[in-house]
């Protein structure tokens, strides 16, 4: 099975950790995942966003796709997924997920990424194994 | 993170929210900030025991304004209110008032809390005096010794300012759209001035501050998550996070001032840079182009260029010319003039510079800009004369010496010459 482990945390909180604190907290995660994949563990990407006043948000309101700046903020719809693009800029990120969410309701939040590490899953990943 | 530092990180993020609201309620800034920190005390004593409330800036306004209305009472003999760890268990009281909050007031609260600091007859630095007392509560210590004066010609400072608000009369009154603009360019300004006293400090030894960026950005952040839709404020974040990018670069290991060219671009802040990035395209999509925006892209620029030579300085020229039509100022014309020299060469810049005289003979970088193009085309007296009148101008130790490495090479330079003459 492939899993998804999603990072939450207050903002105002990680944004006041010093440079060696959020070394220090990264650090320790890291040395887990070493030792994790040196017994076997296969990782896929571990990714960091830009805090959330980076963020955009498309929205469906009757017929109309609104971009809205700002970060998704609805506490009765739930994170059910996510992808990964690299775009030129927001324009053609927006212009894509416009597209895919087209007759649906759901909305799209756009988060940039902080940081990327590309992880050591093989490039054929089986969902459930 | 212990306990206590994360109750003191708590008590910094909600303070200008509690303070904004203790503002609106008493109407007086001394009794407000009594109110905050009797608050603070109380949490202080609750949460570590209690936990900490779901909203934290929603238990402190509520405390406070208890505490002080205690106080009154107490004072005419009346019957106390219950006491504060009564509703430190999110009781119905915190849940109604958390959800007054939820509604717009709070932004108004918090953006006339900050905008009480940007009067206009205050100069600049007793402006950022204020809100560093009262937005992000610093001691007075603390800013007295980032100011480089004593504590108490800091808390004079501070007291005369908060006099000089108090009789300006900020209505209360909720700001209609223009006022609300109009206030929000005023704070926008007062931050940036707060970055820059940390930037540059405008005295002393110490020349880059850091806690005085950091804090102008986290403002900066708190303005923007209140008002996500403004370019500017998006431009403003922008700008502080590509220039503070740079910090680690800027100062080499005997703390002389390293030129952006000389930068060591592996030093630069990626995380910064990348988030810079991400607002600087955010804030195009609006097509509003407005100053900080305009200055956040150049440093966007700048960032973008993994070498020096990769700089676009097509497009810097273009941005400039840009500030220059919406902000018109000789300091925006000094700027140019360096895109100018690396496009066109020392002599165009220098018909830009020269005109400047007039209104920037008191400016340190005009007399530093002028004498490095003087020696590039090498009329050297002149630069020598230039580079004396930009020393006796620098405002740190830093900057003088930056100068004394210009003169330095100017001198080699002379002598090399003089030494090929006679080979």
């Amino acid at each position: 099975m492939l899993y998804a482990i999603l990072c939450y945390h207050d903002e105002d909180v990680v944004m006041s950790w010093s440079k060696a604190e959020d070394d220090a907290v990264l650090a320790k995660r890291k040395r887990v995942q070493k030792d994790f994949v040196e017994h076997g563990g296969k990782m896929g990407p571990a990714i960091r966003l830009v805090p959330t006043t980076g963020a955009t948000t498309i929205r469906t309101a009757g017929d109309e796709q609104l971009v809205l700046d700002g970060p998704f903020a609805e506490t009765k719809e739930q994170l059910l997924g996510f992808y990964l693009v690299d775009c030129k800029d927001l324009d053609e990120v927006i212009d894509f997920a416009k597209r895919m969410k087209e007759g649906e309701s759901c909305t799209f939040e756009i988060r940039p990424v902080q940081i990327f590490e590309e992880g050591t899953l093989p490039e054929k990943v089986k969902i459930a194994s | 993170m212990t306990d206590l530092a994360w109750i003191e990180t708590a008590l910094t993020g909600a303070r200008p929210q509690a303070m904004g609201a203790l503002l609106r309620y008493f109407r007086d800034l001394d009794r407000a900030e009594e109110a905050f920190q009797e608050a603070c005390l109380r949490a202080m004593k609750t949460w570590p025991v209690k936990g900490p409330p779901r909203d934290p800036a929603a238990w402190l306004i509520f405390v406070g304004r208890n505490a002080a209305l205690d106080g009154v009472r107490r004072d005419s003999r009346n019957t106390a209110l219950p006491a504060d760890e009564a509703i430190s268990d999110l009781g119905d009281a915190e849940a109604d008032m958390a959800e007054r909050l939820d509604d717009s007031h709070y932004r108004d609260d918090i953006l006339r809390l900050m905008f009480i600091c940007c009067h206009p007859d205050l100069p600049a630095t007793q402006q950022v005096a204020l809100a560093l007392r009262i937005v992000s509560g610093l001691s007075v210590r603390e800013i007295a010794s980032a100011f480089l004066v004593n504590e108490k010609a800091m808390e004079q400072r501070i007291t005369r300012a908060k006099r000089r608000v108090s009789e300006a009369n900020v209505p209360f009154a909720a700001p209609d759209a223009v006022e609300r603009s109009e206030r929000l360019a005023a704070v926008a300004a007062m931050i940036y001035l707060v970055f820059n006293e940390g930037y540059s400090a405008s005295g002393g030894d110490v020349h880059v501050r850091e806690p005085l960026c950091e804090e102008a950005i986290r403002l900066a952040r708190l303005l923007l998550r209140l008002f996500p839709a403004e370019p500017e404020i998006m431009g403003l974040l922008a700008l502080m996070l590509l220039q503070h990018a740079r910090t680690a670069a800027r100062l080499d290991t005997e703390g002389n001032i390293v030129l952006l060219e000389d930068q060591d671009r592996s030093l630069w802040n990626r995380d910064k840079i990348t988030e810079g990035l991400a607002l600087v395209d955010k804030a195009m999509r609006h097509r509003k182009p407005g100053p900080y925006q305009v200055q956040a892209a150049i440093a966007a620029l700048h960032a973008r260029a993994a070498k020096p030579e990769d700089t676009d300085w097509q497009e810097i020229n273009l941005l400039y010319q840009m500030l220059e039509r919406l902000q018109p100022s000789p300091v925006v014309r000094l700027n140019r003039a360096v895109a100018v020299f690396k496009l066109q060469g020392p002599e165009a810049a220098l018909l830009l510079v020269d005109p400047l005289e007039d209104r920037l003979s008191n400016y340190f970088y005009f007399h530093g800009v002028r004498g490095a193009l003087l020696m590039e085309l090498g009329r050297e007296a002149e630069a020598r004369t230039a580079f004396d009148k930009a020393i006796s101008l620098a405002r740190t130790p830093a900057e003088a010496a930056h100068i004394r490495q210009h003169i330095d090479r100017l001198m080699a330079e002379g002598k090399a010459k003089v030494q090929a003459k006679s080979a």
